[in-house]
């Protein structure tokens, strides 16, 4: 690099490359104080421009209008929205360029209502601005502490009250005192947790495919029908045909006394029909009927219903966050942050010919919580 | 003349050339470009007029007896088989555009022209590839009359069927890998009620045991009324929900807050 050990390297050959005047760090330089003066001086205030209202009373008084004009907006927007409320038919429609047809009534008192705000907004920052003092001034800072006498008399006071209160006299009353004030911060705590509501106990893990809820509290299992939804009719399995997406709730799920959207969240399932040579996984043709596969609609992510089916490439994808699952092997997640397959139905025919699901889930559909166990 | 050649270094100028010459490009385009060619005569046998133009127009991919072909690189699918596919199928694909497709692609989409073929060469085709093999037919226009059908019912299917993909307001939404599920406001009943029959591409069948015809008019009503409803509120920003709503709001909203807090903050003199 250089033939001079030089401390400071060189910026530029000496040898007459770049003429005789190129000069190297570490000659030629002076300490200087890059410019910074020992004691910086208070510049002071800019000198004060005038506004035109301050240099005539023709400058102010047509300030004077111009705020007076922005107030009466106001006054004349708001009388226009009252008078709009009562007069105007609120379900006629007009076409207002740019926006489209929309209705007249709601277009009105719009623009009005914003008139009579703005008119006084508008106004009262034009007056500060031109009619206003706008000189500018310096307010010195001022010590903060009371005067040590003004402080002594607080204390004297308090002390006084204290005195007068008996209370260091009479310690029953103060404990007491502490204790009720004390007591008196459970209810809140108290109200914060129980709104919490009940622990879920095995809820989250059960669906209502594990069958109706007995006398004694728990789901009897019976094979139950799969039904259309909304229309919640018995599906026969020669009504899925290739390429068809069903979207499935449980047989009885609609006589629930209460729940039924709890139950109907955690027990929708999403029933599809594949070309059956398409499907890779041995125990989701096992779960199946000739290709017809019945899945947990319910996104192992955060729950969302994972609904859109695309027949061509057999992908489900969530909507919420595209968690992508491929349904010829068996919903694994070939995409997105979900971490799990969604939970497959097992189904087979019955003697009439319709779908019914021979087993509730094996596994808790949704997403994950806490006693779930395995991730 | 002499106020425009003043003007010839205005920045706006750039921009006005570019429009002037965009729009005239395309009235140039409308004018020269070729037309379809006119239906052949409605004498002549559907069937085999529908041969002939599907030799013309759609062997290529499906191949030239409607058997399907592969691509050169593996099992990937040109074009599928055509047997059983029905003339709704046929009605539908060809009747809104998709087909002929004007490149292979991830989606055929709806064409930008409309249909490339008159109604009657589209019945001549759909009459050839039903010949094929037995599928759905193209409906009467009875079976895709909703004018007594229950729009609310219709909701009630739509947000069970079609909303997760085309949108609660039938706005159309994006699907996996490039793929989108379109817009349903400008199809026809006579479209949806074929595509809900046969499917196509992405979108899975919803048959006549899965939706039974009454439904299908009930979810054509439902997308008919919501698109010709007039919004109260006046712009619909393309029924999206919050996603065009807040970019809305934040550009339009803060743009205005900020050109207010830049005049507060300005002196006066």
């Amino acid at each position: 690099m250089s033939d001079h050990d030089t401390p400071g390297g060189e910026v530029a050959r000496t040898d007459g490359e770049f003429g005789a005047t190129a000069v190297r760090l570490d000659e030629g330089h002076v300490i200087g104080d890059g410019g910074l003066p020992d004691r910086f001086e208070n510049p002071g205030l800019e000198p004060h421009q005038q506004r035109m209202s301050d240099q005539s009373e023709a400058g102010a008084k047509r300030a004077e209008k111009q705020v007076a004009a922005l107030f009466s907006l106001s006054i004349i927007g708001t009388i226009v929205f009252v008078v709009a409320y009562f007069a105007l038919d609120a379900h006629a429609y007009v076409f207002i360029p740019g926006i489209g047809d929309m209705d007249y009534s709601n277009a009105v008192l719009g623009t009005a209502l914003a008139f009579s705000l703005l008119g006084i907004g508008l106004g009262a920052v034009h007056w500060a601005k031109t009619l206003m003092p706008d000189e500018e001034i310096v307010e010195m800072r001022h010590p903060m502490r009371s005067s040590d006498a003004a402080r002594q008399g607080v204390v004297d006071t308090m002390l006084d009250g204290a005195e007068g209160s008996q209370i260091n006299r009479r310690p029953l009353i103060k404990y007491t005192l502490g204790g009720a004030l004390g007591l008196f911060a459970i209810p809140l705590g108290l109200q914060l947790v129980g709104g919490l509501g009940p622990l879920p106990k095995n809820g989250l893990s059960l669906t209502y495919w594990n069958g109706p809820i007995g006398p004694d509290g728990k789901p009897h299992f019976k094979p139950l029908r799969l039904m259309r939804d909304p229309e919640n009719t018995a599906i026969k399995v020669s009504d899925v045909t290739v390429g068809s997406v069903f979207h499935v709730q449980p047989e009885g799920l609609l006589d629930m006394d209460s729940g039924v959207l709890e139950a109907k969240a955690k027990a929708s399932v999403l029933l599809m029909r594949l070309p059956p040579d398409t499907i890779t996984s041995r125990k989701e043709i096992a779960w199946g009927h000739d290709g017809i596969v019945a899945y947990s609609k319910i996104c192992t992510h955060v729950g969302c219903p994972v609904g859109l089916y695309e027949q061509n490439t057999h992908h489900l994808l969530c909507p919420c966050h595209q968690s992508t699952f491929d349904v010829t092997d068996d919903c694994r997640v070939i995409f997105g942050p979900a971490k799990r397959p969604l939970p497959q139905l097992k189904i087979a025919v019955d003697d009439e010919g319709y779908l019914i699901a021979t087993q509730p889930f094996r596994e808790a559909v949704g997403p994950s919580f806490w006693e779930r166990g395995s991730a | 003349m002499n106020a425009l050649a003043a003007r010839r270094r205005h920045p706006a100028v750039l921009t006005v050339l570019l429009l002037v010459a965009l729009v005239a490009t395309g009235c140039a385009y409308a004018a020269f470009a070729p037309k379809p060619a006119q239906a052949a005569t409605a004498d002549a046998d559907q069937v085999a007029q529908g041969k002939k133009l599907f030799q013309a127009n759609c062997a290529t991919c499906h191949g030239l007896n409607g058997e399907g072909t592969k691509t050169g690189t593996g099992d990937q699918i040109a074009g599928p088989p055509l047997a059983g596919v029905g003339a709704a199928a046929v009605d539908f694909q060809v009747g809104t555009g998709r087909m002929p497709m004007a490149a292979p692609g991830v989606q055929a989409a709806q064409g930008v022209k409309g249909a490339q073929f008159t109604q009657t060469q589209i019945d001549q085709l759909a009459a050839y590839v039903a010949s094929l093999g037995p599928g759905p037919a193209i409906p009467a226009a009875a079976d895709y009359d909703y004018s007594n059908a229950d729009a609310a019912k219709g909701g009630e299917l739509f947000r069970v069927n079609c909303a997760m993909c085309h949108n609660f307001a039938g706005s159309g939404g994006a699907l996996t890998r490039g793929k989108y599920a379109p817009s349903l406001a400008t199809v026809s009943p006579k479209h949806i009620y074929e595509i809900l029959n046969t499917g196509s591409q992405a979108m899975p069948v919803f048959n006549d045991t899965n939706l039974s015809p009454d439904s299908k008019r009930e979810i054509i009503a439902y997308i008919k009324t919501i698109h010709t409803e007039p919004s109260p509120g006046g712009l619909k920003l393309g029924s999206m929900g919050p996603v065009s709503e807040g970019l809305f709001a934040w550009v339009f909203g803060l743009a205005l807050l900020i050109g207010f807090a830049v005049w507060l903050g300005n002196k006066s003199a």
